[in-house]
């Protein structure tokens, strides 16, 4: 069991004006599954590799428990990378990719004959260890570098998007392997993806990243409950922001006064609300609201509302949305336990707002 | 294709492989063979015998020969292959100009090199030597070594060689079971190639070795001039032996599995 935290690590790439990562402190607990979130581009696989050692930082420092591996070749350091590509050397058949590792440590073909077998057994593929990596489908090609990883028994095992290769189909039968072996293991694991929905489903914890900084990093409900900015809040869907100034317990917004759970934080604020938490229906908070446009989305409805002239968002089911027409209007209501303060833009919020003005600040 | 055409596109390919050879096999065991006969009035083996012998210093120049190729090879090895992965994976400045330079060797004509060239070699006293002959066939040599490697390595994904080193490989160890497997049919290639062009040298041996080294293409050259046809197309067959003995020992390396291991690299 291995903690693993990076301190101050900075990477610009030559050439580059700008720094791919932007000086990480992170902590991912021993044990943990922590997944490394963030759209393309972020900074998540330099960071990765920058842990893995295939590239040096300009600065900062990579731990494993107290003990710096900055400087250690990637052989060295007991972290073991799965690239995004499964990247099985073709001229070896799978036993032998499996075995590839143990090989360059120079154990005894025994040893490495029980160990390849098992692990074979583990990923499902017993009775496919002798064919070449051609033979294979793309999802089996993906079990084999996993498993080629984990027989290291790393102290740390770094998964880069393992998941978007494969067709929908197999992502759920691969998460749940990767969820099994790293619990059976205890392995601590860093999964990098774009992908909120997969980072949700897979890890015990996310460290955003946004523009080569970590933005928040916490259990996933706390990502989409209690987003540290307004570019988290956004990343995870939200849409409905308000600025104004919370006041014991009451929040001056456009929309008048909203009454906020109890220990909000005072001052200037922007109050987001998820589009799945806005009520369709009397309650606490009501508000009149004109329907402007119902999206069906498959299992959801996406329904824009305006009230007072400013734009929400809520998602609901398709049953409840029937008979919404544009135009109609109704009555909506804003729980105030759904009800979330950020701090107001750019004091804290480390990412800044990817995206365009949300409509309801625009007005 | 149909088998019908392949079948007769190998044999005028083998028409045009073999057919001129069959003069040479002829004449190496003529006895008095001259015009407008079509076939030599007697078969004797006087001229390999000859050849054959120590006093001919045929089987000399052969060793000499096999001996320059060889370590001009490893030598065009040593260089072509650094610079090649350099050329193939990376876009720097001045790649242009370091590709042009390769290939000027290869464009300008050896006449016009080879005396400057061997001025400089007798100030460093290597005219004459094995060695000067050696560093004056690396000139022509090493584009074709680096161009080619330059090619295969322009195909190789070097995310095979992190993956390598995060399993646990050290650099040498990543060499010697990723990256070698991977670029060996292009590098056989490229040896085959650097060999028959070291081998084939005529004009910087003949300039550089100063008579001193005597390689076959000299031996050939001096032998076809005093107009012994029989001994010519012996040497002539003795000449053409190891293009023939590498290709038939790496054709299958080179067209069979290996080269279906570059492609799957890259599917």
């Amino acid at each position: 069991m291995t903690t693993l935290s990076l301190h101050g690590l900075r990477k610009t790439y030559p050439g580059a004006g700008q720094a791919a990562v932007h000086g990480i402190d992170l902590t991912v607990e021993s044990g943990s599954l922590t997944a490394l979130l963030g759209p393309s581009g972020c900074g998540k696989t330099t960071t990765m590799k920058l842990i893995a050692g295939l590239l040096t930082p300009d600065a900062g420092e990579v731990r494993l428990d107290s003990a710096p591996i900055t400087t250690l070749p990637p052989e060295r350091r007991g972290v073991t990378m799965v690239f995004q590509n499964p990247l099985l050397f073709p001229h070896l058949t799978i036993t032998q990719n499996i075995g590839f590792g143990l090989r360059m440590r120079g154990l005894s073909p025994d040893r490495i004959e029980d160990s390849v077998a098992a692990m074979l057994a583990r990923v499902r593929l017993d009775g496919l260890g002798d064919r070449r990596p051609a033979a294979l489908s793309g999802g089996q090609q993906q079990r084999v570098a996993l498993a080629r990883a984990l027989v290291l028994q790393p102290k740390v095992l770094l998964l880069d998007e393992p998941l978007s290769n494969l067709d929908p189909s197999l992502r759920d039968e691969m998460r749940q392997l990767i969820r099994g072996l790293q619990q059976e293991t205890g392995i601590t694991t860093l999964v990098v993806t774009h992908d909120q929905a997969e980072a949700v489903a897979l890890a015990d914890r996310i460290a955003l990243m946004l523009d080569g900084r970590l933005a928040q990093h916490g259990p996933p409900q706390d990502l989409y409950r209690r987003p540290a900015s307004i570019a988290v809040a956004r990343f995870f869907g939200g849409v409905n922001f308000l600025a104004g100034k919370s006041q014991r317990g009451i929040f001056h917004s456009p929309l008048g006064p909203l009454t906020l759970p109890t220990g909000a934080p005072e001052g200037e604020r922007i109050l987001t609300l998820r589009p799945e938490a806005l009520h369709l229906g009397p309650g606490p908070n009501p508000r009149t609201a004109q329907v402007k446009a119902v999206t069906f989305l498959g299992t959801q409805n996406r329904i824009d509302l305006t009230v007072d002239g400013l734009l929400l968002q809520a998602l609901t089911t398709p049953d409840l949305a029937a008979g919404m027409a544009p135009g109609t209007s109704l009555t909506v209501s804003l729980p105030p336990e759904a009800l979330w303060l950020l701090p107001p833009d750019g004091t804290r919020g480390t990412g800044g707002p990817t995206g365009p003005v949300p409509p309801t600040l625009r007005a | 294709m149909r088998p019908s055409l392949r079948t007769l596109a190998g044999l005028a390919l083998a028409g045009f492989l073999v057919l001129p050879l069959l003069p040479l096999v002829a004449w190496s065991v003529a006895r008095g063979w001259r015009f407008p006969a079509l076939m030599p009035d007697q078969v004797s083996a006087q001229a390999w015998t000859f050849a054959l012998s120590s006093q001919a210093g045929v089987l000399a120049s052969f060793a000499t020969t096999t001996l320059i190729a060889t370590a001009t090879t490893l030598l065009a090895l040593l260089v072509g292959l650094p610079a090649g992965r350099a050329l193939g994976l990376y876009r720097f400045r001045g790649r242009g100009l370091v590709l042009l330079l390769l290939l000027a060797p290869a464009l300008l004509p050896g006449i016009a090199v080879v005396f400057g060239l061997h001025g400089i070699l007798l100030r460093l006293g290597l005219a004459g030597t094995m060695p000067g002959v050696i560093l004056a066939h690396l000139i022509p040599v090493l584009p074709y070594m680096t161009l080619v490697m330059t090619a295969v390595f322009a195909r190789f994904d070097p995310a095979f060689e992190q993956q390598a080193r995060s399993l646990g490989a050290t650099p040498l160890q990543t060499f010697r079971s990723v990256t070698l497997p991977a670029i060996m049919p292009g590098l056989m290639i490229a040896c085959l190639f650097a060999f028959l062009v070291s081998w084939s040298q005529y004009l910087l041996t003949l300039a550089v070795g100063a008579g001193r080294v005597q390689t076959l293409p000299l031996l050939l050259f001096s032998f076809a001039s005093a107009g012994r046809n029989d001994i010519t197309a012996a040497i002539a067959l003795l000449y053409i032996l190891p293009g023939l003995l590498i290709l038939a020992v790496t054709a299958r390396r080179i067209t069979g599995r290996g080269a279906a291991l570059t492609e799957r690299l890259h599917p």
